[in-house]
Formats: C-alpha cells, sequence, structure tokens
C-alpha cells in the first residue's frame, strides 16, 4: 500500500526505469509496418527499382564503352544511334551514352548532396527552433519566413551569377536556402510530438532536454524527414539542369544533363536524340524520386500531404 | 484579420527590402565591373563611363542612389544595350509573359480541377490510377523538357502549330501548355485528395439522404469546399509559371521578360538582372501575399500556414 504523499514525488532513477527507457522509443512497429506499407504499393517500389538502375548505370555506364565523356571524333559528327554509338554522337562527335551516364553522375550528385546538406542545417535549425524559448524561437522562424519569401530559383540564379559555375557553387547556392522547408518541417513535428505524452513521461523521469531532443523528438520526427529528403532530391536535380539549361551550370567538358540538353536544344529539328536522351533521363530520374517519395509519404507519413 | 494583415504587410516589406539589399549586396561582390570586358579603353573614357553611370561613387552612395530608384521606378539604363533603361525592357517584356503566364494559369486550373474531381468520383477505379499516373508525369517532367517535346512533335513533325515566335493565339498554345503542365497536375492531386475526403463527411451523407441529385451534390456541396485549399497554392503556382518562363521563352523564342532576363544573365548586363530580379520577386512576393488575405476572407475558419511547391 503507497502512502498519498508518495505520488506527488518525483520518481528515482532505479534501475527499472533504466530499463524502460533503454527499450527503443520508437517502436520496430512503426517501420515494419510502413515498410509493408510501402511494399505494396506498386508505384513507389517501381520508383525505388529504376533508381537502384540509374544509380548503377550512373556507376558501372561509362565503362560500358570505349569512348570517354571528353574525346571528340570530328569525323563521326552527329551520328543518330546506332551499335556502334548506343545513343549517337554530339556535334563534336563525343559518344553520347557515355555522357549520359557521366551526366548521372553529375546529377545524381549535385541532388543528394544538396539534399544532405539541406537535410543537416534544416534538422539543427528546426531542433534547435523548437527546443528554445519563445522569444528566440520567435526570431528564428521570422528570419527563416523572411528568406523563405524570396523566390528559391531567383536566388539561386543571382548567387549562380556571383560565385561563377562548377557543382561545388552549384550545390552552396541550392542550399542557402534550400534548408527552409526542412527546418520548418522538422520544428512542425517536434512541436507535436512535445506535448505527447510519452515525452512528458521521459521528461517526468529526468531524461536530459538533449536527450529527450536525440533520442526521443528526432527519431520521431524522422518519418517526416526522410519523405522531405526524397522529395527534396528531385527539386534539386531539377534546379541543376534548369540552371545548367539556362548556361549556369557545370563547365565544358565536364556535362550534367541539363547543358546536355541545353547543348542539343539548337540541333533539335535534324539531331533530336541530343535533347532527347539527356530530357528523358532528368523526367526518367525526376519521376522515380517523386514516386518513391510519395509512396513514403503514404507509409510514414500521411500527415503530410504534398 | 487586422492583426495578421498588418503582420503580413510588415513580413512582406521586410522581404521586399532583404530582397533589394540582397540583390544590390551580390552585384557588389562580383569581381570586377561590367566594362572590364571591353579591351583597350582609354583611361578617360572608362573613367567618365563609371562617372556616367554612377559607379565611381561609394558603395553606401550608390545603395542609396539605387533604393531610391527603385522607389521611384527609375532602375537605371541597360549596361548592354546603350540608350535603353531596365524600366523601358521591363515595360515592353512583362506584357508578354503576363499574357503567357495568365494563359498557362487559366489552363492548369481548368483542367487540373476538371481531372482531379474525375478522379475523385472514380476513385480506385482505372480512371483515377491512369490520372494519378498522369499527375505523376506532370509534376516529374519540367517545364523546359515539355517544352522542347511539344515543339518536336506539334511543331516539327505534325507541323500543326507554330514552331516558335510570338503574334497570334497559335504562337501561345504550345508555350502555355507546358507552363501549365506543372501546376495543372499539382491542382489536380489536390482536388482529388480533398474531394476524397469530403465525399466522406457526414454532410454527404445527409445531402444524399435528402435525395439531392449526384450532379448538385457534387458541384454543390463537395467541389465548393475542395476547392478552398487550392488558393492557398496559388501563389506557389503562379511562382513556378514565371520561373519556367524563363526557359519556356527562350526555347520559343518569345520576346518576354523570362528571355530579357536570361540574356542578361548571359551577357553579364548586371543592371538588369538587378532590376528584373528585384521586379519578379515583388511580383511574386505580392501575389503569394494577396493569395494569403483572400484565403483567409474566404474561409476564416482556418489558420493559415503557408506552403512552397518545388521551387
Amino acid at each position: 500500500m503507497t502512502d498519498q504523499a508518495s505520488l506527488y514525488e518525483p520518481l528515482k532513477r532505479s534501475d527499472q526505469i533504466e530499463k524502460v527507457e533503454e527499450e527503443s522509443p520508437v517502436s520496430d512497429d512503426y517501420w515494419r509496418s510502413g515498410w509493408r506499407r510501402l511494399k505494396s504499393n506498386r508505384m513507389a517500389m517501381a520508383g525505388f527499382w529504376m533508381l537502384i538502375v540509374l544509380l548503377f548505370m550512373a556507376l558501372v555506364g561509362p565503362f560500358l564503352t570505349p569512348y570517354t565523356y571528353y574525346e571528340t571524333h570530328l569525323n563521326l559528327k552527329n551520328l543518330s544511334p546506332s551499335t556502334r554509338f548506343w545513343f549517337g554522337t554530339d556535334e563534336l562527335g563525343r559518344d553520347l551514352f557515355t555522357r549520359v551516364w557521366w551526366g548521372a553522375r553529375i546529377s545524381l550528385f549535385v541532388g543528394i548532396m544538396a539534399s544532405i546538406v539541406d537535410l543537416i542545417i534544416g534538422v539543427f535549425f528546426g531542433a534547435l527552433a523548437a527546443s528554445v524559448g519563445k522569444k528566440t524561437e520567435e526570431i528564428m522562424m521570422r528570419v527563416a519566413d523572411i528568406l523563405y519569401s524570396i523566390p528559391y530559383l531567383l536566388v539561386v540564379i543571382l548567387l549562380m551569377v556571383v560565385i561563377g559555375s562548377g557543382i561545388t557553387t552549384i550545390i552552396i547556392a541550392l542550399t542557402i536556402t534550400g534548408w527552409i522547408s526542412m527546418a520548418r518541417i522538422t520544428r512542425g513535428q517536434i512541436l507535436q510530438l512535445k506535448e505527447l505524452d510519452f515525452i512528458k513521461a521521459a521528461q517526468s523521469m529526468g531524461a536530459s532536454r538533449m536527450r529527450v531532443l536525440f533520442s526521443h523528438l528526432i527519431p520521431n520526427a524522422m518519418g517526416s524527414i526522410i519523405v522531405t529528403v526524397t522529395l527534396t532530391v528531385p527539386t534539386a536535380i531539377f534546379a541543376e539542369a534548369f540552371l545548367s539549361f539556362l548556361g549556369l551550370g557545370v563547365q565544358a567538358p565536364i556535362a550534367s544533363w541539363g547543358t546536355m540538353a541545353s547543348d542539343g536544344l539548337p540541333a533539335l529539328r535534324y539531331y533530336p536524340w541530343r535533347l532527347f536522351f539527356p530530357a528523358a533521363f532528368i523526367s526518367i530520374t525526376m519521376l522515380s524520386f517523386n514516386m518513391l517519395g510519395d509512396g513514403l509519404r503514404d507509409a510514414y507519413d500521411p500527415r503530410l500531404r504534398l | 484579420m487586422i492583426k495578421y494583415i498588418v503582420k503580413k504587410v510588415l513580413i512582406l516589406l521586410v522581404s521586399l527590402f532583404a530582397v533589394a539589399t540582397l540583390t544590390f549586396a551580390l552585384m557588389q561582390a562580383i569581381p570586377g565591373d561590367p566594362f572590364t570586358e571591353e579591351k583597350a579603353v582609354p583611361e578617360e573614357i572608362l573613367k567618365a563611363m563609371y562617372h556616367h553611370y554612377g559607379l565611381d561613387l561609394p558603395w553606401y552612395q550608390q545603395y542609396f542612389r539605387y533604393m531610391k530608384g527603385l522607389i521611384t521606378w527609375d532602375l537605371g539604363p541597360s549596361f548592354k544595350y546603350q540608350g535603353r533603361t531596365v524600366t523601358e525592357i521591363i515595360k515592353e517584356g512583362f506584357p508578354v509573359s503576363m499574357v503567357l503566364g495568365v494563359e498557362a494559369l487559366a489552363i492548369s486550373i481548368f483542367a487540373g480541377i476538371s481531372l482531379g474531381s474525375l478522379s475523385a468520383l472514380k476513385h480506385g477505379k482505372w480512371q483515377d490510377r491512369l490520372m494519378m499516373v498522369i499527375a505523376v508525369l506532370g509534376i516529374s517532367v519540367p517545364s523546359f523538357i515539355l517544352a522542347t517535346f511539344l515543339q518536336y512533335l506539334f511543331g516539327m513533325k505534325l507541323d500543326w502549330l507554330p514552331v516558335a515566335r510570338w503574334g497570334t493565339v497559335s504562337h501561345s498554345i504550345l508555350p502555355a501548355l507546358s507552363l501549365a503542365a506543372l501546376p495543372m497536375a499539382f491542382i489536380a492531386r489536390l482536388t482529388r485528395s480533398n474531394m476524397v475526403e469530403i465525399m466522406q463527411q457526414d454532410y454527404i451523407h445527409t445531402a444524399k439522404s435528402k435525395g439531392l441529385n449526384s450532379f448538385s451534390i457534387i458541384y454543390r456541396h463537395c467541389l465548393r469546399n475542395a476547392l478552398l485549399p487550392i488558393i492557398t497554392y496559388l501563389g506557389p503556382l503562379t511562382t513556378a509559371i514565371l520561373t519556367g518562363s524563363f526557359a519556356v521563352e527562350k526555347i520559343f523564342g518569345i520576346p518576354g521578360l523570362g528571355q530579357w532576363f536570361v540574356m542578361s544573365i548571359t551577357n553579364r548586363d548586371y543592371t538588369v538582372i538587378m532590376g528584373t530580379t528585384v521586379f519578379y520577386s515583388a511580383i511574386l512576393m505580392v501575389s503569394v501575399f494577396i493569395v494569403d488575405i483572400l484565403y483567409t476572407v474566404v474561409d476564416p475558419r482556418i489558420k493559415l500556414v503557408t506552403k512552397k511547391v518545388i521551387l
């Protein structure tokens, strides 16, 4: 029988409480049931496998031909696709098959790197904003709001004009304002989770702020964070292609899909394959990421719409 | 409500100021100046040119002049096109871009709502699944790729529509379609998910049990409520159409502001880049602002959160 007074005293950190807290805060069931939902989503799985194939070809593709992406053959200009040049050649006689898979490396690298940087800055900023005091949070989110209201692509274009073209500068330009969506989503999720009982329970058991943040709040926000990352990658890939198409992207002889499409545009009437292949792969890549991202969202975060 | 609007106006003003300052700072950060490329210009002429464009002043005076110019709608001369001012260029190019943009927006809203509600009515059937595939395609295929595809197919191969240039309505069909695809897919998805949700609400069951015909249930009860949230996305969708126009106008050779913007980037015509960026930002921010206000007026129940589409 417990006496009434002890109910109001905080619990002592006994072994038993320790054990309860050691158990994974996110139930396995969340990830497993989400995975099951994802696997039964045919569109998402198609996107997933298409991405695997694309990644594989980006690694292996350039070595399947005897040509390099920069080697020119001036007597073999603008050839249509054949058994020798699978995707044809461009105006300098370079093999398009090799160039397309080199381009895949550039595009995927830029997309994934930009998303990782967005993820790190965004989660950090969002989590910080959600855990500091009201005043600081207000200021942080106002700053984010203002940055957010500036049209993304315009800022990126301006930055590219100023800092010059190149892969690193593209990634910098894409991430300078790109992290804000991630920060807002992380903050929103954490604010919601904070009100839930299991967080209150962890706090009342004496878990430190950092512990609550890193082992309870962020893991539980992971679903939305992963979905956002998957949907950030195609945005970044699109932005890179768009910039390169406008002549602000990577420099020759390196080619991304955007620069190849831009080079192929004037030749559209007579040599359509020069535009067709890079354009098709930009679309396929974005499509796969969007299909996978949609599926992940339905599986792990049905509330987060679009 | 008033408090909300005042807060929004303040944020808008601060954002506009931030964009203008950021643009100025970035342009100042570029090494060299617009005349470094032109070789063998005598010292005196260079000095005279600096003086003419006010480039010999210290940066804070330049900044002050620039801000004053923005307020009085005088964006300075173009560096590359002798005797033309940025204001003139905007005046000339913007109407063309606006016609194209409004056309694209109209197509996307009309087609998006029709497709979305159709697929909601056929929820789970093959029409619905087909629609969702089309929508994810529309979101994934960038406008500049769709533009080249349409140009090749309908302009060059089938010869149904003009390949490029600007003038008659038929010139605007292909560019408007390529710009409309992404917003259309977006609106369709949104309409569909909202409709599906609403059709399970009690008041729809009530309407059905009262014996209303399905037409009036769909139009008077479902669609109206499903369309409300779409208003929030009109701001970001305008952004998508506007930025898309940079590439689409280049592809179709349309003499709009987007084409000018891209050309000024290639030419490193800094005053035009600066002026156009600030102009675009202002337009986009104001339209997002109007949409926000409109939404609270139309539906006072919902507390606003601004959302962002890709771009």
